[in-house]
């Protein structure tokens, strides 16, 4: 298996979509070499914008290109720019403005920075706002294809990427389909759905419950909002046992999408794995271990669900 | 379009505005009869607009930071052809086009939906960025107020506007010295004001906001200026043409009762 950093993947092919759509701008607030938006400011100079560290113009900025007809990536670490959320708000929401939000850096993940730069309740706060879709893919292949899809889009969309590398997870000739979750792996006792940086402890969890006898399905939701309400209905009226995991904040996140729709329905259950606390610095497998979202606490999770 | 002409309609669109007010029961009419000669100027003199084609492509934008004066916007796009006017007696009631702040979607004959200070600015200067880098010739113009200039993000649009070469963006300060809760001075004041928009690299200008011919002067010269953004500092009266709602914050955020309007127009059609 071979591991890529989601915001590489997102850097490359932005730069190429630019080749063929002379719309796409991107803007940036002096993290250029983090959100790997690098390659396109030398390939597209004429179409990058770097606003310095002021992230709340660079949301109203890309509104009002996007107002004026242009398709503008606005990239920051993930708790910046989310930051800026009533800019976001009013600027980009409620005007419907066609901005691809970029968070990169997202979740616990990024490790030795520290809390500081740890986006935790992002994609709690992009959920509150109507007409943005959330999108968090889970390796390079479904990068691709997800960058490929919000260019075309017809909204704003914020799109949620990851620091460190994370193994692929989906196999070649994936297409990636918008609103519709993944399912990597069958099982018929309980459903782990996880999204983004998880996927891989996730698919580790499935074989430690194999190993105690349990058929675990392993589900990947990368579009986060709108939710596959869906395929969540069909599962939890059959088994009805569903894990969430994701490194986010227990509140708001794919655990509460995910409740809200079980709730809803009225039937099932769910376990929410993730993160409950101001994380620290420190390596990805360490903080993963310490702060629950290893594969043991996914399996753990899921034991919690068998009667 | 002569001097007398457009204090003509910039007299009726201040009766509108205060009609609008009575019928609503609520809104600011401080800062909408202050910013409505600047607004008049850039409806039917400056900008190039067609009513009959909102959405014409080569339109000159305007984004109205100060979103809670759009009462004065309204009136000038009725007046300019854009709608009914009767349709502006509908103003922050249920089911209405005419938000209390501007909402482009309910509305489409706004460019952008404003009303949380300080943040239209960086959306004009998008709009001129796009504009410079799709290699179109439209301007764009923003108003802003006082009180906003005291939002950081002011500061950041001011920053990034002249690095970008945006000399196709004209902002206009209402400088009408008066905020909610008093005084512009009193609460946080903004002065030097002037030096510290030249100080950001702005081509600065400061004007009497009431007088046409200073206000066409000055967006002239604006459109003439071709090494970056133009800041024209307006100086104006809050509630500017009212005599009793002149200079008084008390009129910021409230809408005149029947018979207060009734004495406003009619102050403002036979003169005080």
């Amino acid at each position: 298996m071979s591991a890529t950093a989601t915001r590489v993947t997102f850097g490359e092919t932005v730069c190429r979509l630019a080749d063929t759509n002379p719309d796409i701008v991107v803007l940036d607030a002096d993290l250029r070499k983090s959100t790997m938006t690098d390659e396109f400011s030398r390939k597209h100079p004429e179409r990058f914008f770097d606003v310095g560290i002021a992230e709340g113009n660079m949301v109203g900025v890309g509104a009002g290109m996007a107002l004026a007809g242009k398709i503008p990536f606005i990239c920051s670490f993930a708790c910046f720019v989310v930051g800026r959320f009533e800019q976001i708000r009013m600027a980009v929401a409620y005007n419907r403005a066609n901005v691809k939000i970029v968070g990169t850096h997202a979740g616990i993940g990024i490790g030795e920075d520290g809390y500081s730069q740890m986006a935790t309740e992002d994609v709690g706060l992009m959920r509150t706002l109507p007409n943005i879709a959330v999108v968090q893919p889970a390796d390079a292949i479904e990068t691709r294809g997800a960058v490929e899809y919000i260019a075309q889009h017809d909204g704003p969309v914020f799109l949620r990427l990851t620091r460190q590398k994370v193994a692929d997870v989906n196999g070649e000739g994936y297409e990636f389909r918008f609103g519709k979750a993944v399912v990597l792996r069958e099982g018929t006792d309980v459903s782990l759905m996880g999204t983004g940086a998880v996927m891989e402890n996730v698919l580790k969890a499935a074989d430690l419950l194999a190993a105690q006898g349990i058929s675990a399905q392993v589900v990947n939701i990368h579009t986060l909002k709108p939710l596959d309400t869906e395929f969540i209905e069909s599962i939890a009226s059959s088994h009805g046992k569903i894990v969430t995991v994701e490194d986010h904040g227990i509140h708001g996140g794919l655990g509460s999408a995910v409740s809200e729709a079980v709730a809803e329905l009225g039937r099932g259950r769910v376990r929410r794995v993730g993160v409950t606390e101001f994380a620290e610095s420190g390596d990805t497998e360490g903080l993963y271990g310490k702060y629950g979202l290893s594969a043991e606490h996914v399996s753990a999770a899921a034991m919690e669900l068998m009667d | 379009m002569t001097i007398p002409e457009l204090e003509a309609i910039a007299k009726e669109i201040r009766v509108d505005v205060i009609r609008m007010l009575v019928e609503a029961g609520s809104g600011h009419p401080g800062g909408s009869l202050s910013c409505t000669d600047i607004v008049t100027a850039l409806y039917f003199h400056q900008m190039r607009h067609r009513p009959e084609q909102p959405d014409w492509p080569d339109r000159d934008r305007f984004v109205l930071s100060k979103g809670h004066c759009v009462p004065a916007v309204y009136a000038a796009l009725a007046h300019a052809g854009y709608f009914p006017k009767e349709e502006t007696l509908s103003l922050r009631k249920l089911n209405s086009r005419m938000q209390g702040h501007p909402d482009r979607h309910r509305f489409p004959y706004v460019e952008a939906s404003t009303g949380s200070l300080g943040q239209g600015l960086s959306v004009a200067v998008g709009m001129a960025l796009a504009g410079k880098t799709g290699g179109k010739d439209y301007r764009t113009y923003c108003v802003i107020s006082d009180g906003e200039c005291q939002a950081g993000q002011i500061w950041e649009a001011a920053m990034s506007a002249p690095r970008f070469g945006l000399d196709n963006l004209c902002v206009l300060m209402d400088y009408n010295h008066i905020q909610l809760s008093g005084g512009t001075d009193e609460i946080m004041s903004l002065e030097p004001v002037l030096d510290k928009w030249r100080a950001f690299n702005w081509n600065t200008l400061e004007i009497d906001g009431h007088s046409f011919p200073a206000i066409l002067d000055a967006l002239k010269a604006a459109e003439q200026h071709r090494d970056g953004p133009t800041m024209i500092v307006c100086q104006t009266v809050k509630g500017k043409g009212v005599s009793f709602m002149e200079n008084r914050w008390e009129w910021h955020g409230k809408a005149p009762s029947r018979e207060e309007g009734e004495r406003a127009v009619e102050e403002l059609v036979n003169g005080s």
